[in-house]
């Protein structure tokens, strides 16, 4: 099989002109010419690759020259005199494989080829760009707007440069056009923004028939905070605070990813200690939030015995953090060049105690969990993602292997430690409930013999490097296997090395789409022990 | 079943009275929380809780003070599905632009007296998101805000001190 940067060269040859600027090197960046994107995405395609992200970056202050110094200028002939124009970025991944194509389009001519009928993920990606960017994706079978709700005016897009940020959007008249269903018995089920429970807003809109659910439509974007622009204004240090608010379950490995791509730009080393502390970090928020969302699981089909049980041991270890991290969540402990605290031997002390006493519950908490007959019958062949559907949808995480899909980033793109201490990843492939519940439950298992390895091994030394601001233009990218899956950050400095553009994509973005899919064929009181198996992130996906 | 029973019994009540770390001082809300719970809304506090942009922390440890261990309900408080059983609406986030009618919706449909209590540092100032086109710069720019309990999220032992704040 051959490397997706093979497939890349053999295709476009001079056409694709390598970015010298991108960082890390292993993750290669290409520019082509806009009227040779496709075939790029179609031999991506048939490598059997998938979208990882795509998004668009607002490059008419960038310098021209300045990435392709000496090279053929005849790639950037479509944007002569305006900068770079705007860009169009796609990833790709295979394997432990990432490689990223890029093109430029000019300012009186925003529009690329979509890639929507080549890879499922794109649809949202691009609808998202279309509407925030306002770069108009060629052939997309959806022109509705995605996260911009109807009421925004037409020509409001917050992600360019001369969008001023500060001022209010005005409210015009606007409708959603709904997927609707006809027919005798069929009927429809409009839920939130508001929802019952203490969760995050989102719209969803079912078609059924008696309680067969025909269809689900996700509406989201209610949590759009603007977070991809509030980027741009603030420094690269604050945008590590920020990074770290964009899914606050998950701040941990959302600081890491931004960091991450922010040393690789910079060329930034971090302390091998760092290193360790950030995966020690990484790991018990994974564990917490399983252990939370198994609980949660168990109560929406009327076992609550399973929730404050579960309960009482993610609280255990909520303290824990805020007594060794000074922070329940552990927010704002990564941050560029380390971490921002060390662990005593004391600290060290009490997490094995902890993990000790948490294995020794939890183990017949599962004993409990899975010996159920009633909860069983509730969890299983219930809203399955099949092998096929979860490969063409992207999806990544827990949810992915639970169906059949062998993905996670610990073991595929390691950091140290995990170079070291290897996951034992766990693929199921029924792709139901239980599989989602039983990753997990395998997960923690995991986390715990991590962290077992983390305290034994960790090196002495500093827990912070030297981190410089970028100073040119340049770009570096980043994924972290964050405790619901792959995180993404790409992030661009202007030519003052000020923030120009920072891409975030929570596994949510591609993940959101599969819950779609799984529901068909259920029935509508199934729906929230569905969604909460999946646990997608409203803020992650709205950002 | 009956390893069921033998984990309830082998948990047994892991309620606190009183989160150690913060001890005398919570011990004082707890009691004062009953007491404020029990005269001025004849034992039951009814909450609606409505994110307006929150990151999602806030909510993880809105739900912690339903855990074992907080286990609000001993108060009197507890939180509803319907605003038009509730008292009052905590609302986090800082209120995007997106969310706005659906918060003064559920504002309008609680039935009067009703409280409003703004939930962390985003849902009292914007927080790190600021005020700009889509995150309006805190929950006070769309109601009236009785109280504003801080923090980035405010712990649950914090939550129950903010909510004794304002019904005291």
């Amino acid at each position: 099989m051959d490397s997706l940067l093979n497939i890349i060269i053999a295709l476009l040859g001079p056409d694709a002109v390598r970015d010298d600027d991108h960082y890390p090197a292993s993750v290669p960046s290409f520019l082509v010419p806009r009227e040779r994107f496709i075939e790029a995405a179609r031999g991506m395609k048939q490598a059997g690759s998938r979208l990882v992200a795509e998004w668009a970056t607002d490059e008419r202050n960038m310098e021209i020259t300045l990435p392709f110094k000496g090279r053929d200028r005849s790639v950037l002939r479509e944007v002569e005199g305006v900068g770079m124009g705007y860009g169009i970025y796609t990833c790709f991944s295979l394997d432990s494989e990432y490689i990223i194509i890029n093109c430029r389009i000019p300012v009186d001519d925003p529009t690329f080829p979509s890639l929507t009928r080549k890879f499922v993920p794109a649809s949202r990606f691009e609808r998202q760009m279309r509407s925030l960017m306002g770069v108009i994706p060629v052939g997309h079978p959806d022109p509705r707007p995605w996260i911009k709700h109807e009421d925004w005016p037409e020509d409001a897009y917050p992600l360019r440069k001369d969008f001023d940020p500060s001022r209010p959007m005005p409210r015009v008249k606007g409708e959603y056009l709904w997927i609707r269903a006809e027919g005798e018995g069929v009927y429809e089920i409009a839920v939130g923004p508001v929802h019952a429970g203490i969760i995050e807003p989102g719209h969803f809109r079912f078609q059924a028939v008696g309680e067969d659910i025909l269809h689900l439509e996700e509406r989201l974007g209610y949590v759009h905070k603007g977070i991809e622009k509030r980027f741009e204004s603030l420094s690269w240090l604050d945008g590590a605070r920020l990074s770290g608010r964009v899914s606050g379950d998950t701040t941990v490995a959302h600081a890491l990813t931004y960091c991450r791509a922010l040393e690789a730009m910079t060329g930034c080393i971090i302390p091998e200690r760092a290193s360790w502390l950030r995966a020690l970090m990484l790991e018990r928020e994974r564990i917490a939030n399983h252990l939370g969302d198994i609980g949660a699981i168990c109560n929406d089909v009327a076992f609550a015995f399973l929730l404050y049980q579960f309960s009482i041991l993610r609280e255990t270890m909520l303290r824990t953090n805020d007594k060794l991290f000074g922070h329940r969540f552990m927010m704002d402990r990564v941050i560029p060049g380390g971490v921002s605290i060390d662990i005593t031997t004391e600290g060290k002390e009490d997490i094995l105690r902890e993990a000790d006493r948490i294995k020794q519950d939890f183990e017949r908490l599962v004993i409990t969990y899975d010996e159920n007959p009633s909860l069983e019958d509730r969890v299983r062949d219930a809203g399955v993602l099949s092998t096929e559907d979860a490969r063409e949808l992207g999806v990544v995480g827990f949810v992915a292997r639970a169906s059949g899909i062998g993905l996670d980033c610990r073991v595929q793109n390691p950091f140290p430690p995990y170079d070291r201490i290897i996951p034992k990843m766990t693929v199921l492939n029924s792709g139901d409930i239980h599989a989602r519940v039983w990753v997990r439950i395998e997960e923690i298992r995991e986390s715990i013999r991590i962290i077992y390895e983390i305290l034994e091994g960790i090196p002495e030394g500093n827990i912070i490097g030297r981190f410089d601001p970028p100073s040119k233009e340049c770009t570096g990218f980043a994924v972290v296997e964050g405790w619901r899956g792959e995180i993404v950050y790409w992030l661009q400095s202007g030519p003052n090395g000020e923030v120009n553009r920072c891409m975030v994509r929570d596994p949510s973005s591609v993940n959101w789409l599969a819950l779609e899919l799984a529901i068909h064929g259920n029935i509508v009181p199934d729906f929230p022990v569905c969604n909460k198996s999946f646990n997608q992130s409203y803020s992650g996906n709205d950002l | 079943m009956l390893k069921i029973l033998h984990q309830i019994f082998r948990t047994g009540i892991v309620t606190e009275p009183l989160p150690q770390e913060v001890e005398e001082e919570i011990k004082v809300v707890s009691q004062a929380l009953e007491e404020a719970v029990r005269r001025r809304f004849h034992g039951s506090l009814t909450i609606r809780a409505v994110d307006a942009g929150s990151c999602n922390a806030c909510e993880l440890e809105l739900h912690a003070m339903n855990n074992p261990i907080y286990n609000c309900e001993r108060f009197g408080i507890h939180f509803t599905a319907s605003p038009r059983f509730a008292d009052m609406l905590l609302v986090t986030g800082p209120a995007t632009r997106n969310m706005e009618i659906a918060l003064k919706r559920t504002y309008n449909a609680m039935p009067p007296p009703k409280l409003v209590v703004a939930v962390g540092d985003c849902g009292c100032d914007g927080g790190i998101f600021g005020e700009g086109y889509a995150a309006l710069g805190g929950i006070g720019k769309v109601l009236r805000v009785d109280a504003y309990i801080k923090g980035c999220p405010p712990k649950p032992a914090d939550l129950l001190k903010g909510i004794l704040g304002v019904i005291s």
